[in-house]
């Protein structure tokens, strides 16, 4: 009877191990299932700063005029084409044709000028209402004609009409976007298990090259040992940005994964504030350069993931000017530096840190750094609202430690009420010269002279360009290795 | 009966307005600006003012207060900040996680707790008593999380029998979905299991020396009719208080698990409002969590009545 009852339980397992195997198998021709670390508070990108909800929606269910590729270029997307007036004042885009949104209604010019005069209002909530600043009109002479004017040449435009924050929504739905994203996009949204996941499939109507994904669910996945055991598991197919940079050996190491290190827009700066005494000293801000070792800060807080930088630029663009030499790591230096600014004698300065892991782990290894040069510091651990409201809008602040997200931002320093106090005449002429140039090439060399007057100047230590640790299953192709902008762009995913 | 219960109703009352004004003050008195928070640090001042306007937080505090009692007493526990949709959306959804999970947690802890403590009483000193209280040792003194995470790799990641975390949702089916609660119900239950054994034993241990118990003996009833029907019933209150603690704390207490397992129940959602700032949502959720403590501990009082008639107060057994 033994040995019966024995052989019948391994027949079911065997059974149950095959239907599982069977079920997987035939589930993952078109359906993928990627894993993000935060959930979207909601998914309306024209209302909320909060990357998660570009990472779910951004080109998967909404589309802008324009749209950013994999490489970070400019690229039509819901416009057709452009022209551009030789002032660099009027926007002409030739809209396509016979596009509906999710919901069936036709999609024509009349929604493009609801959508930008909706971000533009003065009751607009768009977390980046800037973008939108350089309007003066926008015109829709006929259904798939669209005629922006400007108010002086903004040579960003056509970049800034591609971010998440600028997709064109319909009056019918833009206020229930949040709950029921209705785009024009090659995936309809389908449902949103609230801490859980959200789910979309492909959509047949789509007007441009239709997505090979039938169907494509975004997993919530908080917590980095989970995400580990979830990948092993295989209940997840892919994680675009792995949260456990200390486990990726572990895939490397296993031949059923891919694992890509790819760079993001995430340029991470020990933030000084230019404002405060001793930091609006040149000599002391060039001495805190000098002190900071980035490789180990790298090794030490990244696990050796992420790229040096020596400005405030992505290392991955074509304009990229490579200034990590101008200030090696140089004790002494840093310390002769000090001294001749009448810091010989010590320092003390407060290091307020935010919740990420690159801001904690790398404020210790900074810490020890500066005080091997005489430079003392407070650290202070703050949750990103503390953050919000002490450093960032009091600049109430020596030394912070945070990365920049956003794409293309090298004009936030020549913003007059930010955080890092600093004011320079010359580079906020850079910064309108570069919004008056249209043309490429012009633009990159105004951009590396930005570049360098920032590493000139010092203004911030400039650590390391955030990385980007995909994770997924050795047969999922298309997936983004690096990210220009905050997006899953999944139009492009398919199972080998 | 009656007045028992009128007793037990105003207190709860009571408890829960008081309980409200705790939680209203305390976010009030919490730095941070929600709009803030979610508008990030590209916003420009006129945005951030005309979105504290469209979340009502132009009020005045007093009024706002009174806005929201009258609201959470008419059932519409308002508008989660950062989701857009209804609290009470959100919290229904969770239920249909939290409350199943507790459930299962529950009965699989007290189907495992009651028999090994009873066992053990009866067995005093012996084998069976050394093993269960080897057993509730390991199970108190090993942390759930690790617990959880070691269950996982043996049955998500190693055998893949189970899957290793999300929860299905009841409409993919009822057996997909407990498919997916087993683990955690598992690592829930252990250690809850433990201690309710341990407070069994020592409850059984207790009356087990009574007279009456003697006396049932005596009178003829067998050793494990006296065990069951004198002993065991008058050994309950402690427990029946235990199991009322740990329900409530099952509720919402979970958020480890829920991590481990990432599993959209409340104590996640807690946790993720109070770092969104989303303040109508954790407002809502503690006053939720409040009165689901208080009304578990309202139905453990009337459990003590239903078990030990002396407790019914108003009315006379001699």
């Amino acid at each position: 009877m033994k040995p019966f009852i024995a052989r019948a339980c391994a027949a079911a397992l065997i059974a149950c191990g095959t239907l599982a195997g069977a079920s997987t198998v035939q589930a993952a021709k078109d359906s993928l299932v990627l894993a993000m670390v935060l959930e979207p508070p909601h998914l309306d990108p024209t209302a909320g700063a909060a990357a998660a909800i570009d990472e779910v929606v951004y080109a998967n269910i909404f589309e802008g005029l324009t749209r950013i590729d994999r490489n970070g270029a400019v690229k039509p997307a819901l416009a057709e084409s452009w022209t551009v007036s030789d002032d660099g004042l009027t926007y002409t885009f030739k809209l396509h044709q016979g596009v509906t949104f999710h919901d069936g209604t036709a999609f024509d010019s009349a929604d493009v000028k609801f959508s930008l005069d909706r971000a533009l209002a003065e009751d607009s909530t768009n977390a980046q209402k800037g973008l939108f600043a350089p309007i003066a009109s926008v015109e829709a002479p006929d259904a798939s004609t669209v005629v922006i004017t400007l108010k002086q040449a903004a040579g960003n435009f056509l970049f800034n009409l591609g971010w998440g924050d600028a997709v064109i929504v319909a009056p019918e739905s833009a206020a229930t976007n949040n709950a029921e994203p209705v785009g024009t996009g090659p995936f309809k949204f389908d449902r949103w298990v609230k801490g859980d996941r959200i789910e979309m499939s492909r959509n047949p109507d789509y007007w441009g090259t239709p997505a090979k994904l039938a169907k494509a669910t975004i997993k919530i996945i908080p917590d980095p040992a989970a995400a580990t055991a979830a990948l092993l598991a295989g209940d997840v197919d892919a994680f675009a940005n792995f949260p456990a940079p200390e486990a990726l050996a572990q895939f490397e190491g296993d031949p059923r994964f891919t694992v890509k290190v790819g760079s993001t827009e995430g340029e991470t700066i020990l933030a000084m504030n230019n404002g405060r005494k001793a930091l609006s000293d040149l000599r002391v801000r060039r001495a805190l350069a000098h002190a900071v070792d980035r490789k180990a800060v790298v090794d030490g807080a990244m696990f050796g993931y992420g790229t040096p930088i020596g400005t405030h630029f992505a290392p991955h663009h074509p304009a990229y000017v490579d200034l990590t030499g101008r200030y090696p790591y140089d004790r002494e230096k840093a310390q002769a530096l000090l001294t001749e600014a009448g810091y010989g004698d010590g320092l003390t300065l407060s290091l307020k840190l935010p919740p990420p892991s690159y801001a904690r782990r790398g404020g210790e290894i900074i810490a020890a750094q500066l005080a091997a040069v005489g430079v003392q510091t407070k650290i202070e651990q703050l949750e990103w609202k503390g953050w919000l409201e002490q450093v960032f809008k009091a600049k109430d602040y020596d030394l912070t430690i945070v990365s920049h997200t956003e794409p293309m931002d090298i004009g936030i320093y020549a913003r007059d009420d930010y955080y890092f106090d600093y004011h320079d005449a010359d580079f906020q002429a850079l910064m309108t010269k570069l919004e008056a140039t249209v043309a490429e090439k012009g633009r990159y060399a105004i951009l590396a002279e930005a570049q360098k007057k920032l590493a000139e100047d010092s203004v911030n230590v400039f650590l390391f360009q955030l990385a980007k640790h995909g994770v997924w299953n050795k047969d999922v192709m298309g997936l983004w290795e690096n990210s220009p902008v905050q997006a899953n762009d999944l139009t492009e995913v398919y199972w080998k | 009966m009656a007045l028992f219960l009128l007793q037990r109703l105003t207190a709860l009352v009571v408890t829960l307005l008081v309980a409200s004004l705790v939680v209203f003050l305390v976010m009030e008195v919490l730095p941070g600006d929600p709009a803030a928070v979610m508008l990030g640090i590209n916003a420009r001042p006129d945005t951030l003012a005309a979105l504290r306007q469209q979340m009502g937080l132009d009020l005045p505090a007093a009024q706002r207060y009174v806005l929201w009692l009258g609201g959470l007493a008419s059932g519409d526990l308002g508008t989660s900040y950062t989701y857009g949709v209804s609290v009470w959306e959100l919290v229904r959804e969770r239920l249909g996680l939290s409350l199943p999970l507790a459930l299962i947690a529950i009965c699989l802890s007290t189907a495992l707790a009651i028999p090994l403590g009873v066992l053990a009483a009866a067995r005093r000193g012996r084998a069976a008593d050394a093993g269960v209280m080897g057993f509730t040792q390991l199970g108190i003194a090993i942390p759930n999380f690790w617990f959880a995470i070691l269950l996982i790799l043996l049955f998500g990641v190693h055998w893949q029998i189970l899957p290793a975390g999300g929860f299905a949702g009841w409409e993919a089916g009822a057996w997909p979905a407990l498919k997916t609660l087993i683990l955690p119900a598992v690592a829930l239950a252990l250690p809850q299991a433990a201690i309710l054994a341990r407070v069994t034993r020592s409850s059984v241990l207790e009356t087990l020396g009574e007279d009456f118990v003697r006396t049932a003996r005596a009178k003829g009833l067998t050793r494990s009719a006296a065990l069951w029907r004198h002993a065991v019933r008058n050994a309950l209150i402690p427990v029946v208080t235990i199991m009322g603690l740990q329900f409530s704390f099952l509720l919402a207490g979970t958020i480890i698990i829920e991590n481990v397992f990432y599993l959209p129940g409340l104590g996640r959602l807690v946790f993720q409002a109070i770092a969104q700032h989303d303040l109508i949502v954790v407002k809502d959720l503690v006053m939720l969590l409040a009165a689901a403590v208080v009304v578990v501990n309202f139905l453990v009082d009337l459990a003590y009545a239903v078990i030990d008639p002396r407790l019914r107060g108003g009315r006379s057994y001699e």
